[in-house]
């Protein structure tokens, strides 16, 4: 790894005037996806900013909302009472991800930040618009299997590698930043980006913004929940489809519901669209198939990421399916 | 090896790009050398924090029970101060980028990857590594039950399956050889010693009867 310097303020402020002082540094939490980006030469700042010691480690309920820290554990909040008992649609998504290891050092707010798996966005000798604006999209025109089918654009395919963000876009969730002027909330699906003509930018946290904590509305999806998630081996690898269904059933009828999915875009991918056509109508096979229909007609596939499309319309009825039998 | 986790696959046979790319590799490799000297010393004449950049740092650690008061370049992982530093080389390099487990170790008492963390981070913190677990001569339970099961091979990957074991049995997530293979799959065995692994962490869990 290239040198660097190191501080570990104590206070918000003092880690926001640190980010402030000098552009070039960068928050460090768990350290699982900038270590990793340090060592392959794909960000280099000249200082870490460990903002460990922060107090942004709390889960708490204020009012019916859940309210949690941005330094919280993946495994501690996949393993909270709280989250198990009234959020158990992002405890699968959570326990769905990486490792036990790493889940006990990745945080929420390092999760949602993490930066895409694309292969050449990591090789710094092949062309990309994300690590170097203007350079090209090596993607493209090579190999791409694992790339996006939603929302991309000519400058760049790739994909938000994050389960959790999947669960937390279909929850409704909201984020807490913190910035010099204060601080300012962004709802979860307003929060990362599109590649557009800026690839460069995940999301739309300012790069001397803090993320403080992710605050949970209250819902009714308790029971008929599914993260369902589909990758190359059983376990411990990115998703190719991933998709998380929330719904609320009564007297045979489907009363609210929410559809993300991940590993197909840019950002979580919400699927408004499948959602309203599911609203008010029973959940049978012939709804859901319908449902999935809507949701990957506007699909667009690459050189080899083409079984995409197909995996998203059978996975999309599989999730739906689960989530109802529930 | 854990292609998966690697972003995506690249093409099977050096083609010419490829080949383009390892001599950009080397010669940007070069260049770096040849560079990197007057670089240096330009910046630290014109900028004092740059030479804060190499100095070494204090970090107080409690490895396998000895407090420690070492010194560390704030860019040297945990996994390095333990091996190249402390000599501790139990813990194995396998990836160096969380994607085989070899290098698990326990932070006061949690499994984490010790190559993607910075030694600087830990700070007051309790590391046990596989030199740790035993006590004197007397073996640890899951080690005793790795030998009795052959839950190896070439061994390399064992100090990381059996400081993973004994905390996945810890956070009570070897309930039954289902859950033991998820909550064990950040630990990849290139020998293949899945099951026979399974089997001594199921075998400790029920009270070592099953040998
Ligand atoms: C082998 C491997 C497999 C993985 N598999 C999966 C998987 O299947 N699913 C999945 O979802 N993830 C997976 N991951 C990714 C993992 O979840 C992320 O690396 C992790 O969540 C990042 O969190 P962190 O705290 O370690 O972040 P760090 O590495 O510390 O930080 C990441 C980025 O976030 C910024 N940052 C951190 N905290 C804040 C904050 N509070 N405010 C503003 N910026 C901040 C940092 O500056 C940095 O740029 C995998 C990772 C590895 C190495
Ligand atoms: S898809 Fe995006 S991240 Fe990948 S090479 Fe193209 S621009 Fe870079
Ligand atoms: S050395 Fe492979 S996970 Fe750390
Ligand atoms: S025993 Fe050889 S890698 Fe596991």
């Amino acid at each position: 790894m290239n040198p660097f310097s190191y501080v570990r303020p104590n206070s918000l402020k003092a880690a926001i005037d640190a980010m402030a002082r000098d552009h070039s540094a960068r928050f460090i939490a768990g350290g699982t996806n900038l270590l990793d980006l340090m060592k392959n030469g794909v960000t280099l700042p000249e200082k870490l900013i460990d903002i460990n010691q922060l107090p942004l480690r709390e889960i708490r309920q204020d009012g019916n909302t859940l309210h949690i820290g941005a330094l919280v554990l993946n495994s501690d909040l996949a393993a909270h009472e709280l989250v198990k008992t009234q959020h158990p649609l992002l405890s699968e998504a959570l326990l769905a991800g990486a490792s036990q290891q790493l889940r006990n050092m990745a945080t929420v707010g390092g999760n949602m930040m993490q930066r895409t798996r694309c292969t050449y966005f990591y090789d710094t000798s092949m062309p990309c618009n994300k690590r170097q604006p203007n350079s090209g999209c090596g993607a493209i025109g090579g190999i791409n299997r694992m790339h996006a089918i939603f929302g991309a654009s000519d400058n760049c395919i790739a994909v938000h590698p994050s389960d959790m963000c999947v669960a937390l876009a279909a929850l409704d969730a909201t984020v807490l930043v913190a910035g010099p002027k204060g601080e300012r909330r962004i709802p979860f699906t307003d929060f990362h980006r599109l590649p557009g003509n800026t690839p460069q930018l995940d999301n739309n946290l300012a790069k001397n913004e803090l993320i403080t904590a992710v605050e949970i509305p209250p819902h009714p999806f308790t029971k008929h929940i599914c993260y369902l998630k589909v990758r190359d081996r059983a376990s411990y690898a990115f998703a190719l489809v991933s998709v998380a269904v929330a719904m609320d059933i009564s007297d045979n009828v489907i009363r609210n519901i929410r559809i993300a999915m991940g590993g197909v875009a840019h950002k979580p991918w919400r699927l408004p669209d499948a959602e309203k056509a599911l609203t008010g109508k029973a959940p049978t096979s012939d709804n859901f198939r319908l449902a999935a229909t809507i949701a990957t007609q506007g699909a667009k596939t690459y050189a080899h990421n083409g079984f995409k499309k197909d995996l998203a319309f059978n996975s999309i009825q599989t999730a739906l399916l689960k989530a109802a039998t529930a | 090896m854990p292609q998966e986790n690697k972003p995506s696959s690249v093409p099977p046979k050096k083609d010419k790009q490829e080949a383009r790319r390892d001599f950009l590799k080397q010669s940007s490799a070069v260049m770096a050398l040849a560079l990197a000297p007057p670089l240096v010393l330009k910046a630290a004449q014109h900028d004092e924090a740059i030479a804060a950049v190499f100095e070494k740092m204090p970090v107080n650690l409690e490895i396998n029970g000895k407090k420690m008061q070492l010194s560390v370049e704030p860019r040297v992982t945990l996994l390095d101060l333990l091996r190249e530093q402390l000599a501790l080389t139990g813990t194995k390099k396998g990836c160096d980028h969380g994607q085989c487990g070899a290098c698990t170790v326990h932070v006061n008492g949690q499994r984490i990857n010790s190559c993607l963390t910075l030694a600087v981070m830990q700070e007051g913190k309790k590391i046990t590594t596989i030199e740790g677990l035993s006590n004197g001569d007397q073996l640890h339970p899951v080690q005793e039950a790795f030998i009795r099961h052959d839950g190896f091979q070439c061994g390399y990957c064992t100090p990381g399956q059996i400081m993973s074991a004994v905390a996945c049995l810890h956070e009570g997530h070897a309930g039954s050889p289902e859950q033991i293979r998820e909550f064990m799959s950040g630990n990849i065995c290139r020998c293949g010693a899945y099951d026979n692994i399974v089997n001594a962490i199921m075998d400790v869990k029920n009270g070592g009867q099953t040998a």
